[in-house]
């Protein structure tokens, strides 16, 4: 009997869900866990991007279905499983971890369907295991801290002290700086990811080593958590200290209301900042702050990006989304109006872009933010993509 | 090898070991005495982590934040096992662990509807801030020497309370006897209220202690709990000493592990093995620890006079 309830019920339900859209996104973050503050920057940039677009992709409606990968890679391939299966969605986007898509990369891609990152970049998918219906909109992990490690290298600086997560991204940024770095370094730490938030052992050993500069990098809210502990442990007057993805819309209210002031004028690389100069980029960062009330970070830009990026090969198609050959092409041009200005896809599907440096300003509310400075690395390509042989 | 180095990271792991105690404390208290597994107990040093938190940023004070949260921990801990594990007692440690487990997803979801996603940033009073020198040319972070120094005192008052008084007398006959303490007349129900209401002060003051370092963040008593356990088991259940000693012996012993082992390692590993090699196998030192002590001391260092075998 409860088995025949439980059976209508379902039938029911099945019956009864809504007319979906033409054409069905699915886009996969973090929602719930600390991280979901990143998650939720994702989330709320690509409603604004389906708001400006009118949920239209040429002639077709759109919806996007979001899943939640718990800051898991497990539960991120899960979601994903979700998103195809049972969801039928007819591309995925998003993805924040390294170590979570490629989790999932093989589910979609197995599926014949097309999936863009809005933020990891892993090696491996820019090289060997590059696919031709897997794109980048963000960059790839080494491209970043290959800046910062040029960045270091005009600031003088000679010896270097490097703590990270021990996870993917964490060792392809350190790798990306090394790469680069031309001084000494001369320790590194590679830390338990995600649970340790106290640094206390790592502090004492860049005090006792003494380096003219720290690199770190560490996402989301452990950041700031870090620096606190890197001001406490009075390092912060004495060695300077750089950073990938840390300092950001996210973290810098979280430091303005600590008021660690220290982090002022502290330089990062990046390919975007929220003043940077061009007519998609002031209407994207002046529509966020107007809805949200806030800043909008990189994350928010890249999955923003990633909806006009889609739009622009569902158009190119005709609104026929069936034709993974001709979505493919069109990305591969990637002729949509970017807020990072132009740049082009290469021949693994990361772009080829600028990278500039960043400083940590004031603006003219008094709020903290980052400001674009002049270029650090010009249209620069991964060094991964040459691994790539584009079969499928 | 350098001296100073050594010491500072011997004050850090101490200083771990002094968070870790403050949760195991009443985690140990409450499985010794209740037979209650509470995976929750993470939850109380988040709770006290952002209640705290909030009341720091209210008053503009952390002395006055810490006084305050005291007796709202108090009350939080009284409330949930008035409410939620009192009908759990009676019941299986699995039905206990899934239970227990919905109050964290319970507790983290209600932090994340209050507070938002984005945790609690608690700015530390300037008269804590900087560091102080030791002497031998060793400076170090005056915040953490206080959690020291805060984790000791506790560590003394909780001695005298289990020592020297009539409830801590009736809290050893519970660890060691609970249906002879409920035999001999003791009010079962009111000590396991109260049990649980110190369990949730001091998990809640850990939590709190270590906010203006590590920032308040949901989930954030997850990763201290399973430490927790693994102290409680290596300590004794059920025994305030065993999980004294062996928080200081976890915390000082990962510590040194996240230390000097990439080190060791480089002395007969290539560089790229050690590096990689290094981090793994120091977070994996404390369970080693405990899988060896548990080899020869089942029972824990320091188990509860006439405790039968654990359950």
């Amino acid at each position: 009997m409860l088995n025949r309830l439980v059976v209508a019920a379902a039938l029911a339900a099945i019956a009864s869900s809504p007319a979906a859209a033409d054409i069905k996104i699915g886009f996969v973050t973090t929602l719930t866990t600390p991280a979901a503050v990143i998650g939720r920057d994702m989330r709320d940039a690509v409603e604004l991007a389906l708001e400006h677009i009118g949920g239209r992709m040429g002639p077709e409606t759109v919806e996007v279905i979001y899943g939640d990968d718990e800051f898991n890679a497990q539960k991120g391939k899960q979601a994903t499983e979700r998103l195809i299966l049972r969801d039928d969605v007819d591309l995925v986007a998003g993805y924040i971890w390294s170590n979570v898509l490629l989790a999932s990369a093989p589910v979609v891609l197995s599926a014949g369907k097309i999936l863009i990152s809005a933020n990891a970049g892993p090696a491996p998918l820019a090289g060997r295991r590059c696919h031709e219906n897997f794109f980048n909109i963000s960059w790839q992990n080494d491209q970043t801290p290959m800046a910062l490690g040029e960045l270091l290298n005009q600031e003088g600086i000679r010896s270097l002290y490097i703590v990270a997560p021990n996870y993917v991204a964490g060792q392809n940024m350190v790798a990306g700086v090394e790469r680069v770095f031309t001084g000494e370094v001369v320790g590194k730490d590679m830390t338990v990811w995600p649970s340790q938030r106290d640094w206390s052992a790592e502090l004492s050993k860049i005090k006792a080593a003494g380096p003219e500069g720290v690199f770190m990098f560490y996402p989301g809210p452990a950041g700031p958590a870090f620096v606190k502990q890197y001001q406490q442990a009075g390092l912060i007057e004495t060695i300077p200290l750089f950073s990938v993805y840390t300092f950001d819309s996210i973290s810098l209210p979280l430091f303005q209301e600590a008021g660690i002031e220290a982090v002022l004028g502290g330089k990062m690389t990046q390919f975007w900042a929220p003043d940077m100069q061009n007519e998609q980029n002031r209407k994207f960062v002046t529509a966020f702050q107007t809805k949200y009330g806030r800043y909008p970070s990189f994350y928010a830009a890249q999955s923003y990006d990633s909806m006009f990026f889609i739009k622009s090969a569902v158009e190119a198609v005709g609104g026929n989304v069936q034709d993974v050959d001709g979505m493919r092409a069109a990305l591969r041009k990637a002729e949509f109006p970017s807020v990072r200005g132009k740049f082009r896809m290469g021949s693994n599907h990361f772009p080829v872009q600028n990278f500039y440096e960043r400083t940590v300003v004031v603006d003219a509310d008094g709020n903290w933010t980052t400001s674009a400075g002049p270029v650090v690395l010009e249209d620069h390509q991964d060094p991964y993509a040459g691994q790539c042989e584009m079969g499928g | 090898m350098d001296y100073v180095l050594l010491i500072e990271q011997l004050l850090n792991g101490f200083q771990l070991g002094i968070i870790l105690f403050l949760m195991a404390a009443g985690l140990t208290l409450v499985f010794g005495i209740m037979d209650l597994v509470n995976l929750a107990h993470g939850s109380l040093f988040m709770i006290g982590a952002f209640v705290g938190g909030t009341l720091t940023l209210v008053t503009d004070s952390l002395v006055l934040g810490a006084v305050l949260m005291v007796p709202a921990m108090f009350a939080i801990g009284v409330l949930v096992e008035t409410i939620a594990l009192r009908t759990l007692y009676r019941r299986s440690h699995l039905d206990q662990v899934l239970a227990t487990f919905g109050l964290i997803l319970f507790f983290n979801e209600a932090t994340r509807l209050i507070w938002g996603p984005e945790g609690l940033a608690v700015p530390l009073p300037d008269f804590l801030e900087g560091t102080v020198a030791l002497g031998a040319g060793i400076t170090y972070p005056l915040y953490r020497v206080v959690i020291i120094v805060i984790g000791l005192l506790v560590a003394l008052g909780l001695y005298l309370l289990v020592a020297r008084t009539r409830f801590g007398m009736l809290v050893r006959a519970g660890a060691s006897n609970r249906e002879m303490a409920g035999a001999l007349g003791v009010n079962i129900p009111v000590l396991f209220s109260l049990v649980f209401g110190i369990g949730a002060v001091l998990a809640g003051l850990a939590g709190l202690i270590i906010t203006p370092i590590t920032q308040a963040a949901i989930g954030m008593g997850e990763d201290v709990l399973i430490l927790a356990f693994v102290v409680i088991v290596i300590g004794g259940i059920g025994s305030v000493r065993g999980a004294f000693v062996a928080a200081l012996l976890t915390g000082i012993i990962d510590t040194m592990g996240r230390s000097f082992l990439d080190v060791v390692l480089l002395l007969f590993l290539p560089p790229n093995a050690a590096e990689s090699a290094g981090p793994a196998l120091s977070s994996m030192l404390i369970y080693i620890l405990m899988a060896g002590i548990l080899f020869f001391r089942p029972q824990g260092l320091f188990p509860p006079r006439g405790a039968t075998a654990a359950p």
